[in-house]
């Protein structure tokens, strides 16, 4: 039997934000929501936006573009949140807008050039060229502070 | 062959037979020649020894082993039980719990234990008639590098070859009814392979294929004993067939891991005539490979122990903790969505409706109680090891301490059964290091000599009351206070003010140590604060009653569960909160003018006593919405002793909330003890109360 190797390609679900398109790791998302009521969590750290039902797990939610230090923008009927799970921390982030899900070959994806607008660098993982659009690939162990989360078990 | 599946039940089970080990050797040190004690001291060894074995853990079973040698001579009456005997055992007990321990962290578990095991020998030996038996069996097993397994087929004291067989007279008609019908009887004692793992399963094949042509009649022990693994290598059962001895024999035979040891035809005649001899319990005397005569010795003395253990085995099953989180969970689900019923049958009355809903309320809250009971442990398993703590205390310090446990049978959730562990022994080593004073200062008071420590559990309305409580020296207010000053926790003038009650409370301060000075048992400055903590962590409280030269008692207060709590929703701005029933003394109004400032603090007099008081939207930093209004609502908390006025907005009502965590990049985060999912689905953040004040 003829195997096909998938190892080199990526699939990745695109969104937008402030303007931008990036995208993240297809294995990490565990589902799309609409804005729910989102309920604030005080004295929580600044990007995070506060605290969800999803179906009745309560789940924190991070504003992506706080985080990523973007105006802020009211949401629309666009705006979704997107449940990420990695490891066994289940988080949302909200992002302007989900468009697609893409495939990519891993040789298309170019570490991120040294200055890429105002986003901290330690937050992407690389840049995906795709015909004339460049993805931003998100490294959402960093943006949701994995390694912090673990120092402190 | 792979072990790992099975490790956590070798585990599980070696603490069980640790503890229970624990228990009875205390109790043998008092009763020294109750040989039903030694008997279960005996089993228990016996178990672990072969669990470890099997798992291949030798070290655990050559050390059991030598135990079961000391313990076999005791049980001869070869040598007395004697204090140093007993110390013995429990210094073998310790090694053994630190061998488990490293097995459970991931090593092999092979401690040294040389010196014990010689110890070991020359307890045995002590004046002993018969000193050459167990002498020999430790030459065997310390040669052999796998000493345990060889030795288990033909095991020394022939422990697992022989089970007494009893037939009752229902055995008996059946037993005639089968031969009016021409069928044949057979005694079949089975063997398992000593390195059997799934012992249960073997059975159950024994019994598949004796019955694809016959019908068991009777096993010992019983099909559900089997079921249980409630056994050790061997088991016998009378099958009626038609079949010959051959086939009966091959079937059981020819199964993996599995050995006939004898099969005997059962002979009616004989079992009446036996009967009609012997009033007591008939028993069904095997001819053919009989074991030897040694054996049959030990035999009376055996059926008794076993009957003994029978009685007390209870029909239970083992569940994963986890099981039991998820099913609370899921019931934590059916709890919020009745609310939402509840709310949405309130906003459009439909009279149908809402029969359905009390009746949904009724069956959850039914629902809730029963899982709730099904997660409770009876506070013994924390219980269980004190007293052996406390012998060794008392030992250790000189004084004489006469511990008294009351309601064991207290039922509180697994997971605080889990945590509550620590805080208590920190609590009982403070009575006795501290609280009780040394024999020679006792005489001098007119006290007894021998100090009385209390460890009571009861239920008090929805809480469980734990109390530690010494006859010792109790707590000196001023002393504490000096101390205190001197520690420079508080000022000379704060102490001038402090009232004895919050200088009693001062010992549950971060760096406060009473004792003059560092001893090995208490007293290394991580002392009560600790115990504060973790207790308030499991939404408890702990109180202190003292009287100096009469004792200090300790008193904490703990929910009967965590999972599901009442709690008194309020409105901040326009956020909800939740402040959890058992924190809330009462609710009240003031108004704004009352409010006094007291060292920058706002207070206000609440019937005549000042009570400080806390702005949640402040402290939640709340976006402002709300105007002043005339009349502010004040929840008012307690944490101990301390009490404050929580202002809000307005009171929503008293709900039924299930705690949920915030998840992780939350957790943490001082104020906010967990979130609910309330009736409306949004989600509200459950105020630890403890952080706020």
């Amino acid at each position: 039997m003829e195997k096909v190797d998938f190892s080199d390609e990526l699939q990745l679900v695109a969104f937008s934000l402030a303007g931008e398109e990036y995208a993240v790791d297809i294995h990490y998302v565990q589902e799309i929501n609409r804005l729910l009521n989102i309920t604030r969590v005080p004295k929580a750290p600044y990007y995070v936006e506060g605290v969800i039902n999803l179906r009745g797990n309560v789940v924190p939610v991070i504003d992506l573009r706080k985080r990523f230090s973007l105006p802020p923008r009211e949401t629309t009927d666009r705006t979704r949140i997107i449940i990420i799970k990695v490891k066994d921390i289940t988080v949302g982030i909200i992002v302007d807008g989900v468009s697609e899900v893409i495939r990519i070959q891993s040789s298309a994806v170019e570490p991120p050039p040294g200055l890429y607008g105002s986003v901290d660098l330690d937050y992407i993982r690389g840049v995906g060229k795709m015909d004339d659009r460049l993805l931003i690939l998100i490294n959402i162990e960093k943006v949701i502070d994995l390694e912090a989360l673990a120092d402190e078990e | 062959m792979d072990m790992s599946q099975y490790m956590d039940m070798f585990m599980e089970e070696s603490r069980e037979h640790l503890q229970a080990l624990n228990q009875k050797i205390l109790e043998l040190e008092d009763n020294p020649h109750d040989l039903g004690i030694l008997d279960e001291i005996f089993r228990s060894a016996h178990t672990l020894k072969g669990m470890s074995a099997t798992m291949g853990f030798e070290r655990i079973a050559e050390l059991t082993h030598e135990m079961e040698n000391v313990l076999s001579v005791l049980r001869g009456a070869q040598v007395a039980v004697n204090t140093a005997v007993v110390d013995l055992l429990f210094r073998c007990l310790d090694s053994l719990e630190s061998m488990v321990d490293s097995i459970s962290s991931g090593d092999t578990g092979n401690a040294d234990v040389s010196d014990l095991i010689t110890l070991l020998r020359k307890a045995g030996q002590g004046e002993l008639v018969a000193a050459d038996k167990p002498k020999e069996s430790i030459r065997e097993a310390s040669k052999v590098s796998e000493p345990v397994q060889a030795d288990l087929p033909t095991v020394v004291d022939g422990i697992e070859v022989l089970k007494s067989f009893e037939i009752n007279q229902y055995d008996l008609t059946l037993l005639q009814e089968a031969q009016r019908k021409r069928y044949d009887a057979y005694h079949i004692q089975v063997e398992l392979d000593p390195g059997c793992v799934m012992k249960s399963a073997r059975a159950y094949m024994v019994f598949r294929n004796l019955e694809e042509f016959g019908e068991i009649i009777k096993s010992v022990p019983s099909s559900q004993e089997l079921e249980d693994e409630k056994f050790d290598l061997s088991f016998e059962v009378v099958v009626v067939t038609k079949e010959d001895q051959e086939r009966v024999l091959h079937a059981v035979d020819s199964i993996a891991e599995v050995r006939v040891k004898s099969i005997t035809p059962v002979n009616l005649k004989e079992v009446k005539a036996q009967e009609a001899q012997d009033n007591d319990i008939p028993q069904v005397v095997k001819e053919t490979n009989e074991p030897t005569n040694e054996n049959a010795l030990s035999l009376k003395n055996r059926t008794t122990t076993e009957a003994k253990s029978k009685a007390k085995g209870s029909q239970t099953v083992r569940v994963d903790i986890e099981r039991l989180d998820n099913l609370m969970n899921l019931v934590g689900e059916l709890v919020i969505n009745k609310t939402r019923l509840e709310q949405i049958s309130t906003t459009n009355s439909v009279t149908e409706l809402n029969e359905t809903i009390e009746h949904i309320d009724r069956i959850t809250t039914d629902l809730q109680n029963v899982v709730m009971k099904v997660r409770m442990v009876p506070i013994e398993q924390v219980f269980n090891r004190f007293p052996r703590m406390v012998r060794d205390l008392a030992k250790e310090l000189g004084k004489e301490i006469n511990l008294i446990v009351e309601g064991k049978e207290t039922e509180l959730d697994r997971t605080v059964i889990d945590e509550i562990g620590d805080p208590l022994v920190h609590l009982i080593r403070n009575a006795i290091d501290h609280g009780v004073e040394m024999p020679e200062i006792r005489r001098q008071k007119g006290k007894p000599v021998e100090s009385v420590v209390r460890l009571v559990a009861k239920h008090e309305g929805n809480n469980v009351v734990i109390e530690v409580d010494d006859d010792g020296r109790g707590l000196d207010p001023q002393a504490l206070k000096n101390k205190a000053v001197q520690k420079g926790i508080i000022s000379a003038r704060e102490a001038e003010q402090m009232d004895d009650q919050a200088a009693i409370n001062l010992i549950f301060m971060a760096g406060f140590s009473t004792a003059e000075k560092v001893s090995d048992v208490s007293g290394r400055g991580v002392g009560l604060d600790a115990v504060r903590t973790k207790i308030e962590s499991l939404s408890g409280s702990v109180e202190i009653e003292t009287r100096i030269n009469q004792g200090t008692k300790f008193k904490i207060r703990l929910p009967l569960t965590l999972a599901i709590i009442q709690a008194l929703l309020v409105n901040v701005g326009e956020e909800i909160y939740a402040i959890p029933l058992g924190t809330i003394d009462e609710t009240t109004s003031i108004i704004p003018s009352h409010i006094k400032k007291v060292q920058n603090q706002e207070v206000v007099l609440l019937r005549g006593n000042v009570l400080p008081l806390v702005r949640l939207d402040n402290v939640l930093e709340v976006p402002k919405t709300v105007e002043e209004s005339e009349e502010l609502y004040v929840v008012v908390v307690r944490k101990g002793e301390k009490k404050a006025g929580l202002i809000v907005d307005s009171l929503i009502g008293q709900q039924e909330i299930v705690i949920k965590s915030p998840g992780k990049l939350l957790q943490g985060i001082s104020g906010i003890a967990g979130a609910a999912i309330l009736g409306n689905g949004h989600v509200s953040l459950i105020l630890d109360v403890g952080t706020l004040f």
